[in-house]
């Protein structure tokens, strides 16, 4: 067997073991679907009349406005849960046992990446589903769908990078866990749940400039109006910027974790 | 005599409770790391909240032009929440660690053990809700007056109680941390499916009906009064009723539990 098919045998093996863990376990679940679900339906219906104030973009309904924001929420947890997860496998020592192992370390990672990839995949699918059985319509069709998709998988991979980084880093969930209310402020400084022409400052200019809002944009347009090639290069830059960013950290967390053991 | 000292049954309960307390204190001082998520969540959201869907306030059907004013009770209730189901987390770790079991084999009263545990989550709720009204009022949110800021307190250590209650419920009942996401989600779910975001007239029809039946929309509107108005004991009583009847509720459930679980 060639090196690159052993490893992404690993690769897919640590990733299957990821995406099990967290459907066995509800405190990992619960963050990536029951919350931002119970949260899209009960601002749907809270702020849904929202649509009617001037300067909000013409939409079918907040839902379909919404839908972006619930699946951006479900991602950056996505990549939080398999932070902790991560930070579990090392407290536990089962990541020890990994380094030890005829394989590469970048392949541990890798790992969890795409088990975090496969949930954003999930929660994409999740949410688009609880979209076409409340009636919303994808303005971009199949080919919006499959956009938003894509999107989001990569979205979580990239956010993923980021927890890994800080559980290789930390070595500690509850140090990981801690990092919630964080993602919470990011998140709610982009245009995830509001137009950002609506948002109140300094909400409003932080969103402006919040790689999040470029993602969440990019998902957006494909279910509002259609595919827009200039929000969808702005959204993959973004994405590819927080990649860049993760990779970083991880290698240099990865090195460290490799010197204190 | 063996002149051991011999206290009365209420004056030992009573020392029980406050150790259990105490206890709680202690785990806020000696793991921050763990609490300050709790404490800060209602803030971020309240700022979040604030700083997203602040311009709802033009729609017509606000009673209040501040949305800081009409949001901040929800956050203080909010944080009541997730302080009452970190208590049930903490003893579903406790069961898992065997720690309950041996409070079990002491002498004190079930019902003790568990006025500990929810008297503890009522105490410590208080200081996310102080947090977040301090900010509230630095940006600008209405001051809701003595008899406004006593009744919102009110209602966020009973709503602490409450919830502590279910939490415990859910700890005796599955006996695993695992109920984690069924204490916080349940708790979630009845403080946000009510006039939360806006007054009933503003929500759609599904969350308008499930608000108006859902008990906590009358503790959200007795915290709220200060804030965007007058205080009335015609807005106060709905909400002491309200919770009067979940705490004899949850309670009952909780104490069942405590009293089911065998060592």
């Amino acid at each position: 067997m060639s090196a690159i098919a052993l490893n992404a045998r690993v690769v897919r093996a640590l990733g299957m073991r990821s995406v099990r863990q967290t459907f066995r376990r509800p405190q990992l679940i619960a963050p990536i679907i029951v919350f931002p679900t119970l949260l899209l339906a009960i601002q749907t219906g809270g702020a849904g009349a929202a649509i009617e104030l001037p300067g909000f973009p013409p939409v079918q309904s907040f839902l379909q406005f919404m839908l972006a924001g619930a699946m951006m929420q479900s991602l950056m947890l996505a990549g939080n849960s398999g932070g902790i997860a991560l930070a579990v496998d090392i407290e536990m020592g089962f990541t020890d046992r990994l380094f030890s192992a005829p394989i590469p370390r970048f392949a541990i990672v890798l790992g969890r990446l795409a088990g975090t990839a496969a949930l954003g995949f999930f929660a994409s699918l999740w949410f688009l589903a609880i979209g076409l059985i409340f009636g919303v319509s994808i303005e971009g069709g199949v080919a919006g769908a499959l956009m938003a998709i894509v999107l989001v998988t990569a979205a979580a991979t990239a956010v993923g990078g980021i927890g890994a980084a800080f559980a290789l880093r930390t070595g500690s969930a509850s140090v990981v866990q801690g990092l919630f209310p964080l993602v919470l402020v990011v998140l709610f400084l982009s245009s995830a749940f509001f137009p950002q022409e609506l948002m109140i400052e300094p909400a409003k200019t932080i969103a402006q400039y919040n790689p999040l809002s470029f993602i969440v944009e990019g998902i957006r347009e494909p279910m509002i109006s259609g595919i827009d090639a200039s929000d969808t290069v702005d959204a993959v830059l973004a994405i590819l910027g927080i990649v860049v960013l993760g990779l970083v950290l991880s290698a240099r967390a990865l090195r460290h974790r490799l010197r204190v053991g | 005599m063996d002149g051991t000292l011999v206290l009365p049954a209420w004056r030992s309960n009573l020392a029980t409770i406050a150790a259990l307390i105490g206890r709680a204190k202690n785990e806020l001082i000696r793991v921050p790391g763990a609490a300050i998520p709790g404490v800060l969540a209602p803030t971020i959201f309240f700022l979040g909240l604030n700083g997203v869907f602040g311009a709802l306030t033009h729609l017509n059907g606000f009673d209040t032009g501040s949305y800081e004013s009409f949001i901040v009770p929800i956050s203080m209730l909010q944080g009541a929440g997730f302080t009452g189901a970190a208590a049930g987390v903490n003893l579903a770790r406790d069961i898992e660690a065997g720690w309950l079991d041996r409070l079990l084999v002491s002498p004190a009263p079930r019902w003790v053990l568990l006025a500990g545990t929810v008297l503890a989550a009522s105490a410590r709720a208080l200081i996310p809700a102080t947090l977040v009204l301090a900010v509230a009022l630095l940006l600008g949110a209405s001051f809701p007056g003595v008899d406004g800021l006593l009744i919102a307190y009110l209602m966020v250590a009973a709503m602490a109680a409450v919830a502590a209650c279910w939490g415990s419920y859910l700890a005796l009942r599955f006996k695993s941390q695992s109920a984690a996401p069924l204490m916080q989600a349940g708790m979630m779910a009845l403080i946000l499916t009510t006039t939360a975001y806006a007054p009933l007239a503003l929500l759609s029809g599904w969350l308008a009906k499930i608000a108006r039946v859902n008990p906590v929309t009358q503790v959200v509107e007795a915290a709220r009064q200060g804030f965007v108005g007058a205080v009335s004991w015609g807005e106060t009583w709905p909400g002491l009723l309200a919770l009067a009847g979940m705490l004899a509720l949850l309670g009952a459930l909780a104490l069942r539990e405590m009293r089911r679980t065998g060592v």
